[in-house]
């Protein structure tokens, strides 16, 4: 997994090392295709390592589908196509070196409907490490451990480690998704509007725990509810379908608050203040 | 008012209607079955289960018919495993979906309404004579094989079908590779539907006549090894009743038979609603 990690670095463009501090994935004019449906077009955006980004925008703008390039799970879609440039830590996803098993265990993803295996809790956190050959009982075991902490489950379940994972409620199972995806330790974690098929107790835990993860892993979210785009978000991205049939694209991208106070486009204005979406 | 009145009468004849078709339905299981019971039970004692027939009226016991059919059934259930959830799984994972797929679905579908007879002659045929198997459990265990591999195939296709994609996508987001996630998430969620088929299968090739008839023979012998031959419970009471031999005896063996079945699907029918209740 680490060899992955330095192996990036050291192939990483020189121009690029300068700024990789500061920005983790780097898109140059992406279009996305479904067969011959062009879903987005020309999308360009540096998004920050260490720092929470928010997709916004109405329904069917594409915020899933871009969402999914970065860890190139539309690859499992028959007949997709992507065009341009996702380089993470300046190395092109895309490349024809890059294993896509590989890079998902970098990129973790959330979905929105919590979907824990049918397995008990134990098993389904130590279920990405045992992929990847972690085999020892006791290393096992510190993984779960750390992970449920890391997602803020582990005083909740650790005396029901053996319990089955769909027996929690939806916002434990939830919280234990993020936990399995973090026992594989990427350093990107995708979230598809993870909290809109949980009670509002549990949201509030797993806004609180994006603001803990965020010094470690870069989080990109997608979101419907604008105050929890305002309120967890460093970066916010307005993508819009403007005609039905037509490509989406990106409207506008900055920073969470110049965009909720003073929007430079019209579109994101009226996006954000309701007036359609 | 009267387009009212004609409307109640429509409704409430059709609903006699259906009244009349659900009570002849249980009418007439419920007669089948107290028939067999009734004429049965008589026979039923430890000594027809565990002992040898004798004489030329057969009496005694079946024992080695429950030995046969029990062995032959079983043969050929582990035979078919194997090959139908490979098959399955190939179907529903790894082919690519087209003409070829399509065709071998509809094989798969013609194999399971051949008549069971057909199926017999050509276990005579091919297993029997071609490759010499003889009258023995072998042979009845590949051509029953035969007859349930299109049932376990597709209740196995369509239940891995039935896992949800986004357990899937959870499985493909960790890093998993495709094998993995077919053997470590798939299959294991998949499996009480699948060993629900099993058994359905199952229950239905312990019911079969025609297939074994052809190829275990009509011995009455306890086999031991694949290769031996054996009369199964449904030739044996199918010789029994036809030939006039022992009519209490066929009872006897007919109401075991369908106790066992009835066990066979109230054992897979308890399995998925204890699936259901885990996956809540
Ligand atoms: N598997 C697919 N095959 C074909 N078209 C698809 C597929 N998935 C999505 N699309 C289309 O791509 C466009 C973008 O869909 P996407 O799901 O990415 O939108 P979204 O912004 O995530 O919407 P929502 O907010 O409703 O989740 C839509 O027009 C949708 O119909
Ligand atoms: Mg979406």
């Amino acid at each position: 997994m680490t060899d992955t990690l330095s192996q990036s670095t050291s192939q990483a463009a020189p121009d690029v090392v300068a700024e990789e501090a500061t920005v983790k994935i780097r898109v140059r004019d992406l279009d996305f295709y479904y067969d011959d449906f062009n879903a987005l077009t020309g999308i360009t955006c540096d998004i920050k390592a260490q720092a929470v980004t928010a997709f916004i925008g109405p329904s069917g703008c594409g915020k899933s589908t871009f969402l999914r390039c970065f860890n190139r799970m539309n690859d499992l879609i028959p007949g997709t196509r992507v065009v341009g440039t996702v380089l993470l830590d300046g190395q092109d996803i895309y490349g024809p070196d890059v294993d896509p098993v590989d890079l998902r265990r970098r990129v973790g993803m959330i979905f929105q409907q919590p979907n824990p295996f049918p397995m008990s809790i134990y098993d389904n956190v130590a279920y990405g490490p045992r992929l990847h050959g972690v085999k020892k009982k006791s290393d096992l075991d510190d993984i779960v451990k750390t992970s449920l902490k890391r997602a803020n489950l582990w005083k909740e379940v650790k005396d029901i480690l053996d319990r089955g994972g769909l027996t929690l409620s939806g916002g434990q199972q939830q919280r234990l998704c993020i936990a399995r995806v973090l026992a594989v330790q990427p350093d990107v974690l995708l979230m598809d509007e993870p909290c809109s098929a949980i009670d509002p107790t549990s949201v509030q835990k797993i806004e609180d725990l994006m603001a803990e993860l965020k010094s470690t892993v870069t989080i990109i979210i997608v979101t419907h509810n604008m105050q929890q785009a305002a309120r967890v978000s460093d970066d916010t991205a307005f993508f819009l379908q403007e005609v039905m049939g037509e490509p989406a694209h990106l409207v506008e991208f900055g920073r969470t608050a110049e965009i909720f106070t003073s929007p430079k486009d019209k579109r994101t204005e009226d996006y954000i203040t309701g007036r359609f979406g | 008012m009267a387009r009212r009145d004609s409307k109640d009468l429509a409704n409430r004849v059709a609903l006699t209607g259906f009244w009349i078709a659900a009570l002849t339905t249980v009418f007439i299981l419920g007669a089948v079955i107290v028939y067999v019971f009734v004429n049965g039970i008589g026979e039923i004692s430890l000594e027809f289960i565990f002992t040898k027939p004798h004489g030329v009226n057969a009496e005694g016991g079946i024992w080695p018919m429950i030995v046969a059919t029990l062995y032959v059934t079983g043969l050929a259930m582990l035979i078919v495993t194997p090959i139908a959830v490979l098959a399955a799984v190939y179907l529903a994972e790894y082919a690519v979906q087209g003409q070829l797929v399509r065709t071998i679905r509809f094989a798969a579908d013609t194999l399971a309404s051949v008549p069971s007879i057909v199926m017999g002659l050509f276990g005579l045929a091919f297993f029997v004579e071609a490759l010499k198997l003889e009258f023995s459990v072998l042979s009845g265990a590949l051509a029953l094989s035969f007859l349930m591999l299109p049932i376990v195939m597709r209740t196995t296709e369509e239940a891995i079908r039935a896992v949800p994609k986004y357990i899937r996508w959870g499985s493909y987001g960790l890093g998993a590779t495709k094998w993995q996630t077919v053997s470590r998430i798939v299959l294991p969620s998949a499996a009480p539907r699948i060993i629900t088929g099993i058994i359905l299968a199952t229950g239905r090739a312990v019911g079969e006549t025609a297939v074994v008839i052809f190829t275990m023979g009509t011995m009455i012998y306890t086999p031991v090894l694949p290769t031996d031959p054996g009369r199964s419970m449904t030739v044996h009471l199918y010789q029994m009743a036809m030939e006039g031999i022992n009519l209490p005896a066929a009872f006897g063996t007919a109401l075991l038979l369908m106790v066992m079945i009835l066990a066979f699907n109230l054992f897979a029918r308890w399995l998925l609603r204890r699936n259901r209740r885990m996956q809540g």
